[in-house]
């Protein structure tokens, strides 16, 4: 074999006048990157680096800084170095590039070019510190049709709930501390596709139960211990392809609360076997209704495509009464890059078209619209809440409130941090009563600034912010793009 | 007042054993100053594996042993019940280290005394070693204290 034509991607400083040899970062790689040899000199394997910045926050001297390597391929702005570097890496290896997280490319960010309201003069704005703002928010069916009465409806403290990540994918430490906190917050978290694991049963209702392709975990306890079901049809980051947890992942944790045998690869069909149209999704849908006894909102959870308009309102007259979309920054554990950088629609346009799509058809009402991928923060709620969401699904948010540092290295298992793996040495990094705190601070300061947003605008509750694309206003937005999200250009 | 070590959250980083060998023999926690000048050493030790591991850090017992069998009177108790070696009188017999049923006090072979965990009595807040603990695996356990 011979030697790499591959440059590592990172650099790894140490600072050797702040060094003291204490071995904190030999004992906290996963990736053996650092290593002691017997005289005590510090030794570094950059070509195994992540830049999962462990070594550098948990360094007691700051001695360790890591940088992306200072190899400048000469200046090309069609063969960056990305692209460069990933050429080298298929030559070598002749696969499939894999990644973790969400679509970082640059494509044009719509939430960064939306603007909000305030009220100035002849409206009056108001002070959240002084009066009552309502965020509570109800998910479900609300239209009325006969004597069928009151459809069951899922009831939000706050208009952000934690999206699906199995247990499998993100260690049962993620799951605990989000779970926790969602109690805490009064809001839901969802299991993912990978089971509840019997240490969680006791939050069973607190969750979202997600049934995708491959069925894993799917029993009539797991439905009936749940506040709500979840149909995952596909996933931002990945849409039109299936999952692969990976053998050395599916420990025997993972195979008790999948059903599955251990370290055996757990496969989820790209589409669910039993659904080729909207009818065999309806059929679905009145099985699960039935199953529960009508007492459950059904979701369905679909990528935001070319043509989300038209499965939106299939999915809503399959009888759907909660519609989630997820757009193409969504985030996962693992997903072919090119298939995370290439496939999908932004979430703005895609929710933007569905809510005028759905309110065109009247039905509307029928169901309530989630939208997820790639929300970073309240302002994004917010503009998600005015174009026209229900409420919004935060993950990768989470995970970065829980100590994740954006490597993008989920599936190899070897999270540094506790959060996307199921090695027990590696799992127990994460001690689920910090985790839950930061997510619950995270999302009590959304919470908060939401309230001043919206009380800066003179609306103290959410609901009459709803579908209120008025509030917004585009900026360096063409004629075009204005149109579909259906929002006015600054200053007219 | 002790310190309680949860192995479960226990990453095995070690900084509990460096920012303890850096608050003490007045080096007032200056980590860098106390590695790169002298040679710290820590009270408490982490013991074990990565699989499973705990910082062995001192019960400060009600009746403890070590301050009972202390021939010299250096092993003490303080008001506030954290047991403590005095170093103008521990003569280093090691009769402490064979007495603690914790295997928590060592010698100290350099200055041929023992060495053992006193909470970082002589500086303000809490220890140093549940206050650099990255993963709260080490939680300061306030109990009532037993006088007699």
């Amino acid at each position: 074999m011979a030697r790499s034509i591959m440059t590592p991607a990172f650099k790894i400083e140490r600072d050797e006048d702040r060094c003291i040899q204490c071995g904190v970062c030999v004992r906290q790689c996963a990736n053996d990157v650092h290593h002691q040899d017997e005289d005590g000199w510090m030794w570094v394997d950059d070509e195994k680096c992540v830049a999962c910045q462990r070594c550098a926050v948990l360094c007691p001297t700051r001695a360790l800084s890591i940088k992306e390597y200072p190899i400048d391929f000469r200046s090309n702005q069609h063969w960056t170095s990305p692209t460069i570097r990933e050429i080298y890496a298929q030559a070598e290896s002749g696969g499939v590039l894999l990644t973790g997280m969400g679509n970082p490319r640059s494509y044009k960010n719509f939430f960064d070019h939306l603007l909000l309201n305030a009220s100035q003069v002849t409206n009056p704005s108001i002070d959240p510190l002084r009066e009552p703002m309502e965020l509570t928010t109800y998910l479900g069916n609300k239209s009325q049709n006969g004597s069928e009465g009151e459809k069951p409806q899922l009831e939000l403290d706050i208009p952000i709930m934690f999206s699906a990540m199995s247990f499998g994918s993100v260690s049962i430490n993620v799951q605990k501390s989000l779970a926790a906190a969602a109690r805490e917050l009064g809001t839901f978290w969802n299991t993912g596709e990978g089971g509840l694991h019997s240490d969680l049963l006791g939050y069973g209702k607190g969750a979202i139960v997600q049934i995708a392709s491959g069925r894993f975990g799917v029993h009539p306890d797991y439905l009936e211990n749940s506040a709500a079901i979840e149909i995952k049809i596909g996933q931002g980051a990945k849409p039109g392809i299936g999952g692969h947890l990976p053998g050395e992942k599916v420990s025997q944790e993972v195979s008790r609360a999948r059903m599955i045998p251990a370290w055996s690869d757990a496969i989820s069909p790209a589409p669910h076997h039993d659904i080729y149209s909207i009818e065999d999704l309806a059929q679905l849908i009145e099985t699960l209704k039935v199953a529960t006894r009508y007492r459950k909102p059904i979701a369905v959870k679909v990528a935001a495509v070319h043509n989300i308009s038209a499965i939106a309102s299939g999915v809503v007259r399959a009888g759907a009464d909660i519609l989630v979309i997820d757009g193409f920054r969504g985030g996962t554990g693992a997903a072919p890059m090119r298939i995370r950088d290439n496939v999908g629609i932004p979430i703005e346009m895609a929710l933007a078209q569905v809510d005028s799509r759905l309110r065109d058809e009247g039905i509307r009402s029928q169901a309530s619209l989630v939208v997820t991928g790639g929300i970073r923060n309240s302002a994004d709620v917010l503009k998600s809440i005015a174009l026209g969401a229900d409420a919004v699904y935060i993950a990768t948010a989470a995970l970065l409130a829980l100590g994740c540092h954006m490597c993008q290295m989920c599936f190899t298992g070897k999270c540094n941090w506790g959060i996307a793996t199921t090695r027990a040495d590696l799992t127990k990094r994460l001690n689920p009563i910090i985790g839950s705190r930061h997510a619950i601070n995270l999302l009590t300061a959304w919470s908060h600034e939401i309230k001043e947003m919206m009380g800066g605008m003179g609306i103290n509750a959410v609901e009459s912010l709803r579908g209120n694309r008025l509030m917004l206003r585009g900026i360096g937005l063409t004629r075009e793009e204005l149109d579909l999200l259906g929002v006015k250009p600054a200053g007219e | 007042m002790k310190v309680v070590a949860l192995p479960e959250y226990c990453l095995g980083c070690g900084l509990c054993e460096i920012y303890c060998a850096a608050q003490h023999d007045g080096w007032n926690g200056n980590v860098l100053k106390a590695f790169k000048k002298g040679k710290p050493v820590n009270r408490s030790q982490l013991m074990g594996s990565s699989q499973w591991c705990w910082l062995n850090t001192c019960m400060h017992c009600t009746d403890a042993p070590c301050v009972n069998g202390c021939i010299s009177g250096a092993m003490q108790r303080d008001p506030d019940g954290t047991v403590y070696v005095d170093t103008e009188r521990c003569v280093g017999c090691f009769t402490c280290v064979m007495l603690c049923p914790y295997g928590h006090v060592r010698p100290w072979q350099e200055k041929h005394q023992v060495i053992k965990c006193d909470l970082c009595r002589d500086q303000k807040g809490i220890p140093a070693c549940v206050a650099n603990c990255p993963n709260g695996a080490l939680q300061l356990l306030v109990e009532e204290v037993d006088a007699g």
